[in-house]
């Protein structure tokens, strides 16, 4: 995962709430075994029409996308991130998320900015009549600012997701370094809990 | 020790390391793995030159994107059978106990746990799918993962998780008849809106939760997601120890004893407090239709489909708008006018036996209407078995259903089965995306009761006129 530090560019305006991840990637694409290449796939459907926002040259290879509330509700595919990703974004900044999307989001490396209400309207209106308006989204002072003006916010962040942004580290790697914790945890696990290998053979017999 | 919530009690047992500045190291006691989500994983975890540490805590099965039907004749869809084939190879490769395609216990990985029985109280169950909350029913802290997750979880055996708030959704009162789980979950999404569970574990609580069987438990779990909660749950009773004991991977003999004494321990303290609160009346709840493309947009059976202009926000009345257009439906358009040209009975929230034994029953001795095409997919091979020993295949076949075999199927329609732009849908599946179901279909969600009502109408009808007299 690539170190996230601040993205500076202009934003595609997604003015719709609950957005799900069917949209984003829809089933058809999920069948690939491959991690790279969904950008293309990204909004299928909503793209067939002209009018839809990334079918606009002026949006095209944006770095950060603007959206409604409860942003990547629904299925925990992790293509549509892949997609997002893909596409080139590399931050959203919406009033909410979907929670499993947030986490894909986090693990790797696209940045979630949940602003309230109020300020993504501000930041959606300015998008749209603006379309090269650069904003500055900054993880490391926990900013979103509009280039050339005094507009600025503050976001929060949980602590731990920004560190993991900011340096790129790879979670399992971190975890694996807790090997002994788990271990010893493992050692106080009841007996009873059921083990998929040991009971196949005597639930086949 | 302060009282507890249920699901505050599974993740204090579960927790591997606490360090203040990083989230919790959860321990996960089941991993459930399936097609669709796992290829990178694995591929990953290869690249790493890492392996998957608890094989015998994991278990996989294929169901999202298998066929329902020839499955004896060669995959019409090359890209699916590769990833079928890459997942036997997957579990091979590491192990991993694998239910495959012609294994008479192979299904939707959330139906096929609990009948199992690998599915049991105070357990912390994840899976690369959203639906896993499913396992929720059984007193489980269950809940969705991405495939960074699922390589987290196969390479550690745990996960790095922020505890979620807790909420209690409480429904007492008494269910009328023809009023069912899905009717009530449906009601409850209304009420607080798809995005009313972000952050929180719902713990649904009160007399109508009670009574319910363990399949209906599940369906409400199931859906949990669709208001946006991390995971639902319900507190392990007798009802839940009947339902467990004697499948397969359940604790026998004295193991059994002990184990149900320890799930006996688990339900919220009295004198815990939840961080929200939501109450509904189980007596005023009625059979539930969708009529737009969120699970939210809901009305009772005997409405109509509501005016966008009368939605209490701006963005909800833009919404509202846009799936009315989607759908094809006019404001005020009487529920029971709207006819249907497609019925899908199936999917992890509705295709239990349970399910399939409520919609044969309305079935019975009736036609399907000749504009509709029906079919019933059930859960896994075991329901397919056991439906078929009862004659509900049969009761079905004379009605005019297709009968197929288990999975995913029309649900998310990653297999052939899919609606065409335009078809109308009764769907006893648990989203109404656009294009859930098929690129430009439209669905609507209902009980399996009130798919099989509609698929004999021709249009929506409440059951209640039918099974009520
Ligand atoms: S039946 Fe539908 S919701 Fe359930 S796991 Fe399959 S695709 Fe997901």
């Amino acid at each position: 995962m690539e170190p996230v530090h601040n993205i500076v560019g202009n934003a595609i305006p997604l003015n719709r709430a609950d957005v799900d991840t069917d949209q984003i990637m829809p089933k058809q694409f999920l069948k690939r075994i491959e991690r790279s290449g969904f950008g293309p796939f990204t909004f299928y459907d909503w793209k067939k029409d002209p009018d839809f926002v990334t079918n606009q040259p002026q949006y095209y290879g944006a770095p950060i996308m603007l959206a409604q509330q409860n942003f990547g509700c629904g299925s925990s595919r992790e293509h549509a991130p892949w997609g997002l990703e893909d596409m080139g974004v590399k931050s959203i900044i919406a009033p909410s998320f979907g929670d499993i999307f947030r986490n894909n989001c986090a693990k790797i490396g696209l940045l979630c900015v949940v602003l309230p209400q109020s300020d993504v309207d501000y930041l959606m209106a300015r998008a749209e009549e603006l379309p090269a308006g650069q904003i500055v989204v900054s993880l490391e002072s926990q900013t979103v600012s509009v280039a050339g003006t005094e507009w600025q916010r503050h976001f929060d962040i949980d602590p731990f997701v920004r560190q993991c942004l900011m340096n790129g580290l790879d979670d399992i790697g971190l975890t694996m370094q807790y090997d002994d914790d788990i271990a010893i945890f493992e050692e106080s696990r009841s007996p009873l809990l059921p083990l998929t290998l040991k009971n196949e053979a005597s639930a086949k017999a | 020790m302060s009282p507890q919530t249920l699901s505050e009690k599974i993740w204090e047992q579960h927790l591997v390391r606490q360090q203040t500045g990083q989230p919790d190291l959860l321990y996960i006691d089941m991993h459930l793995v399936h097609e669709v989500t796992s290829p990178q994983a694995f591929e990953s975890l290869r690249i790493a030159g890492r392996t998957v540490r608890r094989p015998d805590l994991t278990f996989s099965t294929v169901d999202h994107n298998i066929p329902t039907i020839g499955r004896e004749l060669p995959n019409p869809d090359p890209t699916s059978q590769k990833q079928i084939d890459t997942l036997r190879d997957n579990c091979n490769q590491f192990g991993i106990p694998f239910y495959d395609m012609f294994d008479l216990r192979q299904g939707i990985v959330h139906i096929i746990g609990p009948e199992q029985g690998m599915t049991q109280p105070g357990m912390v169950i994840v899976c690369g799918d959203s639906h896993t909350s499913t396992h929720g029913a059984f007193g489980a802290l269950a809940f969705g993962i991405g495939t960074s997750e699922v390589e987290h979880v196969l390479a550690t055996q745990s996960l790095m998780q922020a505890r979620p708030k807790t909420m209690s959704v409480e429904v007492n009162g008494t269910l009328g008849v023809g009023v069912t789980a899905k009717d009530v979950i449906l009601a409850i999404i209304r009420k607080i809106g798809v995005d009313g569970g972000i952050g929180h574990v719902i713990e649904y609580r009160g007399d109508v939760i009670r009574a319910l069987s363990m399949e209906g438990r599940m369906t409400m779990c199931n859906m949990s997601i669709e208001a946006g909660a991390r995971a639902g749950l319900i507190a392990p009773d007798q009802t839940t120890f009947d339902y467990v004991k004697g499948r397969p991977y359940a604790p026998q003999g004295e193991d059994w004893e002990k184990a149900v004494a320890y799930w006996k321990t688990l339900p919220t303290d009295e004198s815990a407090t939840f961080d929200k609160y939501v109450e509904l009346d189980g007596n005023t709840i009625e059979p539930h239709v969708t009529w737009g493309t969120t699970p939210a947009q809901s009305v009772p059976v005997s409405g109509m489909v509501p005016d966008p202009d009368e939605a209490v926000s701006p963005s909800a009345r833009e919404t509202a708008a846009r799936s009315l257009v989607y759908m094809g439906l006019t404001a005020g358009t009487k529920i029971q006018d709207i006819t249907i040209n497609r019925v899908f009975l199936g999917s992890c929230t509705n295709s239990r036996i349970e399910d399939l034994r409520a919609a044969a029953k309305v079935v019975q001795g009736k036609r399907v209407a000749s504009t509709v095409s029906a079919m019933v997919v059930p859960g896994s091979g075991l329901i397919k078995q056991q439906a078929e020993r009862e004659g509900l295949d049969q009761i079905f076949k004379d009605a005019g259903f297709e009968w197929r075999d288990a999975g995913c199927s029309m649900c998310l329609g990653m297999n052939p089965d899919i609606l065409l732009p335009g078809e109308r849908c009764a769907s006893t599946s648990n989203r109404n995306f656009e294009g859930r179901q098929g690129a430009g279909g439209r669905t609507h969600l209902v009980s399996p009761e009130m798919a099989a009502a509609a698929a004999i109408a021709g249009h929506f009808v409440d059951i209640r006129d039918i099974v009520g007299k």
